[in-house]
């Protein structure tokens, strides 16, 4: 055991020095950092909000208002589609989680269940092996039908919703100009804010519980912006930005044809015919007929769509847009049509949305706590690294070596995967330690007992690491299960403290066994041989 | 290598030292048993002083500009905002000011509202430090999420210990992780200190580091059972624990040292995790000593394991022809 391969010494010298270059940005300051030549990582570990400072706000969606929606539209389409399809109702309504639909005459029933199950969509990527469809049409009686959303179809409706908003929020959080938010999705329904060095929320909290601006407008047939910046823009019109990547200008009807509140769906999808990426979009009644009339008017030329005073798309009316439905053809790729349905549904929120938790902390605070955790963690290493060397003398330094090792590797792995430092993280980090150490100790006493019991040194010692490796596994492992169940099941600080954990279970058994084990064989190599010097183990 | 200084490190701990742990299984199981009784009567009577991330309400951490704060003067002076109870309680330093104040009724916006009347009572005397609040669907929900993640914990661990070792094995570390579970929720509950999220994140770590320590005298357990096949049961457990005792000890030692480190310079906002973890770690080192152990003396346990994969044991054959 005891031979190390050229290779492999190699590869553990690399990770050892990848993991300490990787971990010198932290020590330097920024003008340090900016001279360093470019090839060097200059990655520094992220500080997660209790340390740096900063708001945290948990929203929660009210999936209430997500489900009545649905069940509204749901309602809407199966009367349309029961009038189209020439079949007398005479009620349709809602009742509890389900849509009721009554002919008016029960010999309809047939071409009325045939209609009613058009309106089934199937979810998921058809290609993909789709998963069960979003809605279930049921005949209950002779002229009864009721149409019931699945819960599959609850969950992709509800999944689509949450989308919407992150959307929006996003792009209003942006619009703050507050640097590097964090908005994801957590559990169903909710959505997760984080905003590194914002302490008062105020001004979000408004921002984010508005509702946004969408709208359709008309785009000046004959004067350019440029014509319009020079002379004068004409009477009702403005000038719009493009928005995000859309470079250029546009000159606009400053009153929209129709407003955002009065487009009820839209989603990606791809043309018939070219089967280019495009995006559906439907309106309510009153926004088809306004819709109808204006397109019907503006064959040929160009609309704008803008959102929050930024034009989105502005793509040309092929042909009049009648029964309000439609769909918008541009250079699309079908992520960034998907992007644009989403921008478009997520115009205004979904549904509304209420602060479920709200965190913040000052930067003041922040840096008591970074100071303190500095000031804990060379003191508990320190006290680590005295007890250690005392104890095991030379193979105590290299377990001291190990443990340096141990902390880089982890800490370049924490920022390598951008997962970010918090309070309960460097408890992590602590535990992390104290199990390296553990590996090490148990290393140690084995390779003392085995002396004790009469072998030599070299034998003792590869007796030592093998017969301690079962047990650093077993323990290791079983912490590993611990901190996977924790980020399985935990929320906040307890999910960034399983893992700075895992990690740092991941880092141990590299930098206290097979580094430590790589000292001790260049060591047992520099050491005197030859008949009658007999190797005394410094342990 | 020629920079390292060649030299032994002092080796004080008694090796010949055989402590008869076995003779006094019973007492020391009958001990443990009384005390996880009285931690659950404690715990069921005396309930946890629950935070915000368990009951909902918010806290509001706040520094005086000005020196220490007037504790007192701000107890009178928030109660009287018609907000509920609100609880001030001097957190570090004297001039830091832990304010807590509980879920209103009627929702987001009466807390809110709730808040806004405190930090104006408060005035510019105090900066704010920290804001937490927490709806009431959230702290249910964190509540039995806590929970969740500590018995699936145990359960994991225990699927482990059953898959690598035998039931017996698992039977004692589930004891013994309860236990230490049981002890330090005990002692949070008698003296009312703040139980919140990062309280439920030590006692996992506590569980973590306690199944480390179990492990470690079950691996030699097992490896002993194959080694003296005919060694009469305690006699072996005594063995193995006396042979890791030098380990369990200075890792315990260490792991103790860095958690003092923690606790006392580690800052107010973690000094109840570190408190937790140190408490932990005493019990759960004393746990794998004398419960998962001593229970295996009473469930007795396979002690064939020729079937198993055996390291060869020339250590053993060693000993046996010393003996001899």
């Amino acid at each position: 055991m005891l031979n190390f391969p050229r290779w492999k010494q190699a590869a553990i010298i690399i990770t050892c020095l990848v993991g300490l270059f990787m971990v010198l940005p932290n020590f330097l300051s920024q003008q340090a950092l900016d001279k360093w030549p470019r090839w060097l990582p200059k990655g520094q570990l992220s500080l997660g909000l209790d340390l740096r400072g900063g708001a945290h706000l948990l929203y929660a969606m009210e999936l209430d208002d997500v489900r009545k929606d649905w069940l509204d539209s749901l309602r809407d389409d199966a009367r349309r589609r029961l009038r189209d399809a020439k079949i007398a109702v005479s009620a349709v309504g809602i009742s509890g989680q389900t849509v009721q639909v009554r002919l008016a005459r029960p010999e309809d029933a047939d071409a009325a269940l045939k209609a009613l199950r058009q309106m089934i969509q199937p979810l998921g990527n058809p290609l993909m092996g789709g998963s069960g469809t979003d809605i279930d049409v049921q005949k209950e009686g002779a002229d009864t039908f009721t149409i019931a959303p699945t819960e599959a179809g609850l969950k992709h409706r509800i999944g689509n919703a949450v989308d919407a908003a992150i959307e929006t929020v996003r792009r209003r959080v942006d619009a703050v100009g507050t640097k590097e938010p964090h908005i994801v999705r957590e559990g169903e329904g909710r959505i997760l804010v984080q905003v590194p060095g914002l302490q008062d929320t105020a001004e979000l909290e408004r921002l984010i519980g508005e509702t946004a601006r969408l709208s359709f407008h008309e785009v000046h047939p004959s004067v350019t912006p440029a014509e319009a910046k020079a002379g004068r823009v004409p009477v009702g019109f403005k000038i719009y930005q493009g928005a995000d990547k859309r470079e250029g200008e546009y000159l606009l009807r400053e009153t929209p044809v129709v407003r955002g509140d009065e487009l009820s769906d839209a989603g990606p999808g791809f043309h018939p015919q070219t089967t280019q990426p495009i995006v559906h979009f439907s309106f309510n009644n009153s926004g088809a007929r306004k819709f109808g009339k204006f397109t019907r008017d503006h064959v040929g030329k160009p609309f704008a769509i803008v959102l929050d005073d930024k034009v989105i798309s502005a793509p040309e009316i092929r042909s009049a847009i009648e029964g309000g439905s439609g769909y918008i053809e541009g250079n699309f790729t079908p992520e960034t049509s998907t992007k644009l349905a989403i921008q478009l549904r997520s115009g205004a929120l979904p549904a509304k949305l209420t602060i479920a938790e709200k965190r913040t902390v000052g930067p003041s605070l922040g840096n008591d706590s970074i100071e303190a955790g500095k000031l804990a963690g060379v003191i508990g290493g320190l006290a680590t690294i005295v007890l250690t060397i005392l104890y095991y003398g030379t193979f105590g330094i290299f377990a001291c070596i190990g443990l340096v090792v141990h902390g880089a590797l982890t800490v370049a792995l924490m920022s390598l995967f951008g997962s970010a430092l918090t309070l309960p993280g460097i408890a992590g980090l602590v535990l992390g330690i104290a199990m390296a150490v553990d590996a090490n100790v148990l290393i140690y006493e084995r390779i003392r007992e085995e002396v004790r019991n009469g072998k030599s040194p070299v034998a003792a010692i590869d007796a030592g690491f093998t017969r301690a490796f079962v047990t650093i596994a077993d323990s290791q492992l079983t912490t590993l299960a611990c901190a996977i169940v924790m980020f399985w099941l935990g929320a906040g600080p307890i999910r960034g403290f399983a893992v700075t954990l895992t990690i740092g279970i991941c880092t141990s058994i590299f930098a206290s066994v097979t580094v430590v084990r790589l000292l001790i064989y260049y060591w047992l190599n520099a050491q005197p041989r030859g008949k009658g010097t007999r190797l005394a183990l410094p342990v | 290598m020629r920079f390292i200084p060649n030299f032994r490190g002092f080796d004080f701990f008694p090796h010949d030292l055989r402590l008869p742990f076995m003779r006094y299984k019973g007492l020391c199981l009958a001990l443990s048993l009384i005390a996880m009784a009285l931690s659950l009567a404690v715990i069921l009577q005396r309930g946890f002083n629950y935070g915000v991330d368990f009951t909902g309400g918010s806290v509001i951490e706040v520094q005086s500009k000005t020196g220490a704060a007037d504790i007192a003067g701000l107890r009178e002076k928030l109660n009287q905002l018609g907000v509920g109870s609100v609880q001030i309680q001097s957190f570090g330093t004297p001039s830091d000011v832990l304010i807590r104040v509980e879920q209103q009724k009627g929702g987001e916006a009466e807390q809110k509202a709730a808040i806004a009347k405190v930090t104006e009572a408060l005035g510019a005397q105090y900066e704010q430090r920290r804001f937490e609040s927490v709806g009431p669907a959230v702290s249910g929900e964190l509540r039995w999420t806590g929970f969740k993640a500590v018995v699936a914990g145990l359960l994991a661990i225990c699927a482990y210990v059953w898959l690598r070792f035998e039931w017996q094995f698992a039977a004692g570390a589930i004891v013994a992780l309860t236990h230490d579970v049981l002890l330090v929720a005990g002692i949070f509950s008698f003296l009312q200190l703040e139980f919140d999220l990062s309280i439920v994140a030590a006692l996992l770590t506590i569980l973590g580091y306690s199944v480390n320590d179990t492990v470690v005298v079950s691996d030699r357990i097992r490896e002993n059972l194959r080694k003296y096949k005919k060694m009469e049961l305690n006699a072996l457990l005594d063995l193995s624990i006396n042979e890791t005792l030098s380990r369990t000890i200075l890792t315990g030692c260490t792991a103790i040292a860095v958690l003092l480190a923690l606790y006392i310079f580690g800052g107010e906002v973690i000094r109840n995790f570190n408190l937790a973890m140190l408490l932990g770690v005493v019990i759960g080192t004393y746990s794998s000593i004398f419960i998962g152990a001593p229970l295996l003396g009473y469930l007795g346990v396979k002690r064939d394991w020729t079937g198993a994969p055996t390291p060869a044991a020339p250590g053993a054959a060693q000993r046996r022809a010393r003996a001899a």
